[in-house]
């Protein structure tokens, strides 16, 4: 690295943008956390404070435990989520496989059809979407979230991988072919670790508005057995009273399945950089 | 076994022809040496050799049989690639067993041959290594090894040694013409290096522009080159090209080697001066512009002293003159 870089003054200036950042992205996440873990008198009153022996209260938890099936608002959530984002990286894989490995008419056409899904948001199809759903009798299952969520995905997906599915080298699948690997071996065990990193960047970029999406959970399923979290947690946000605790407490239970998940796919990212190159 | 027969093998990418019609034959146990300029499809040959590429159209035969449609783990080849290709994930000893094990070779088998490859090449200490843990050379013994233990009737080499330093090019270069020796297999190289070329080959095939511009023996390429490319990307440094009308010749072109001409301070048939000197030791290669002859190359044995600037007479050595007409053709 160069001098300048690492002056005191830069190093300074560059942890001070760093750090207020940090605080500007992680203040909303605080401030549901400790409100959830207060009463409703100390959420109001002193909604910045940190809870105290006084002001502490599980009574949002408890509502949440009791009412509503929450358990099975997380299951659901986490069904439609770890499912699509398979899904997602299993298709959007295999298809920047072919995109970027075989030369047959109309590759750069199929790219760019494939990637056209990345400018058009999905949601503009949602009549569509529905009337398919109504048809296929997917209404009120999961699955039809699943299959929304993937098409969703799929697009950005292919799109990243393919370019660096560009960048594995050649010499290497065809050491594979050579010594009798299958196409589907050279694509899962040659190919597959060596762009893991952009596997985990897709996972995180597919899964985080999976998981806090509202608007197909609402109009594609909407049953109390399809009910996802953030759909769950609506039942708190009353017309005329909403039940902060409740509300606090759910949306701080959220945070936790996604925070898991990103820390291991963060995890698989930084293995993937220090795992040894082909040179 | 071992033999290859190339038979009029075109391949296009698109609208562009990159092989014209290739024909070639080698025989079994031959080295041959594949070289050319970069992009004269060097490579695409020995992918196609080796079932990667589909020929547009043209067979390729080993051991008598059309292997055109038969896969690349099929042919009883074996490929040692420039950039190692070595499986990252795998030890150096599952980097070799893995062709075999998806040829359902028996464990006892896989074990006795890694055994010999790995103590041919000196890899026994770093069998249990990952790819990563060793240096370029012994990566490249490493992908060495992969293609031995294969036990091929065809080893495929493209440009194994570019990645290396010129110290380590040279230990295995020969370690790959000993390899040859004692396996006595046939073996198809591809370099830009001329050094690789003269002293591993039996023949060499010199390619440009999709095109076999001559295939032979490296004295037969070097005595006796069929036409001006050949002789001029044959030899270092390059044969000296001189207009034919200047030397009142009638041929277009007439070719003579550095090597091929000898300077003199007070007489000679070309009168030049000295533009640079470079003293490599045991040759010295002097730059001179010559009245008659043009700009010239000429390779002295030993230490000469000349300073640029300095006035000398050339003189080619009688019957080392190539000439050629204008079709880039010799004539004889
Ligand atoms: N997959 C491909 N698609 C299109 N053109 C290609 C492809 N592979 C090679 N070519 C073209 O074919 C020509 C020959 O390539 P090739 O790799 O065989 O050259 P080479 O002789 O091995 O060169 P070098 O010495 O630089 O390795 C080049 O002009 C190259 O651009
Ligand atoms: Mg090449």
């Amino acid at each position: 690295m160069s001098r300048a870089t690492t002056s005191l003054p830069r190093s300074i200036a560059a942890h001070a943008i760093l750090i207020a950042y940090t605080v500007i992205a992680l203040f909303p996440v605080i401030l549901v956390i400790i409100n959830s873990f207060k009463s409703r008198q100390a959420i109001f009153r002193e909604p910045l404070m940190p809870p105290t022996s006084k002001t502490f209260d599980l009574v949002g938890y408890v509502t949440v435990m009791k009412q509503g099936d929450f358990l099975l608002y997380f299951q659901n959530s986490l069904i439609v989520t770890v499912a699509s984002l398979f899904l997602v990286l299993l298709f959007g894989a295999m298809a920047a496989f072919a995109l970027a490995e075989y030369r047959f008419r109309g590759n750069g056409l199929m790219g760019l059809y494939l990637a056209l899904g990345i400018m058009i948001p999905i949601r503009l199809a949602t009549v569509a979407i529905l009337q398919l759903m109504v048809a296929g009798g997917l209404v009120n299952t999961l699955t039809a979230l699943i299959l929304v969520y993937t098409a969703q995905g799929l697009p950005l997906a292919i799109f990243i991988l393919a370019e660096f599915m560009k960048s594995v080298s050649d010499d290497l699948k065809n050491a594979g072919r050579i010594d009798g690997l299958s196409e589907y071996r050279i694509f899962f065990r040659l190919v597959l670790p060596l762009v893991r990193p952009a596997m985990a960047t897709v996972a995180v970029f597919t899964m985080i508005p999976i998981w806090n999406d509202l608007w197909f959970p609402l109009i594609l399923a909407p049953s109390e057995a399809t009910k996802t979290v953030t759909l769950g947690a609506q039942l708190f946000l009353g017309q005329y009273v909403t039940n902060w605790n409740a509300v606090l407490a759910a949306l701080s239970l959220a945070i936790l399945p996604v925070l898991i998940l990103y820390v291991v796919f963060s995890r698989q990212l930084i293995r993937g950089i220090t795992s040894g190159a082909v040179k | 076994m071992g033999s290859l027969n190339i038979e009029n093998v075109r391949k296009s990418f698109g609208p562009v022809e990159v092989l014209k019609g290739i024909d070639l034959e080698v025989t079994d146990g031959q080295f041959v040496v594949f070289v050319g300029p970069s992009g004269c499809g060097k490579s695409t040959l020995l992918r196609v050799i080796a079932g990667l590429e589909d020929a547009t159209s043209g067979r390729v035969i080993i051991d008598g049989t059309d292997v055109s449609a038969t896969p690349p783990a099929k042919r009883g080849i074996a490929m040692v690639f420039q950039t190692y290709a070595l499986y990252p994930h795998l030890s150096v000893r599952d980097n070799m067993a893995l062709g075999l094990k998806q040829a359902g070779e028996a464990a006892a088998e896989i074990d006795r041959r890694i055994q010999v490859a790995s103590s041919m090449l000196g890899l026994e200490p770093y069998l249990k290594r990952r790819p990563a843990e060793l240096s370029g050379g012994q990566r490249q013994r490493v992908a060495i090894g992969r293609a031995v233990v294969r036990e091929p009737k065809l080893f495929l080499f493209d440009e194994p040694l570019s990645n290396l330093d010129a110290a380590l090019r040279v230990n295995t270069r020969l370690e790959i013409a000993q390899l040859h020796r004692r396996l006595g297999a046939t073996m198809i190289y591809v370099t830009h290096d001329q050094v690789e070329a003269m002293t591993l080959a039996d023949k060499i095939v010199v390619l440009n522009a999709g095109r076999i511009e001559q295939a032979g023996a490296p004295m037969e390429l070097y005595n006796a080159p069929a036409n001006e490319f050949v002789a001029g990307f044959i030899g270092s440094p390059k044969m000296n090209f001189i207009d034919g009308t200047r030397l009142g010749e009638t041929v277009k072109t007439i070719g003579v080697r550095p090597e091929h001409i000898s300077v003199d301070a007070a007489k000679g048939d070309w009168k030049g001066t000295v533009i640079h000197a470079e003293h490599l030791g045991a040759d010295t290669n002097l730059y001179l512009d010559c009245e008659k002859a043009g700009l010239i190359t000429v390779r002295i044995f030993g230490t000469y002293d000349a300073e640029p600037g300095a006035v000398l007479y050339a003189t080619p050595q009688p019957g080392k003159l190539y000439r050629f007409d204008a079709d880039g053709k010799v004539v004889k």
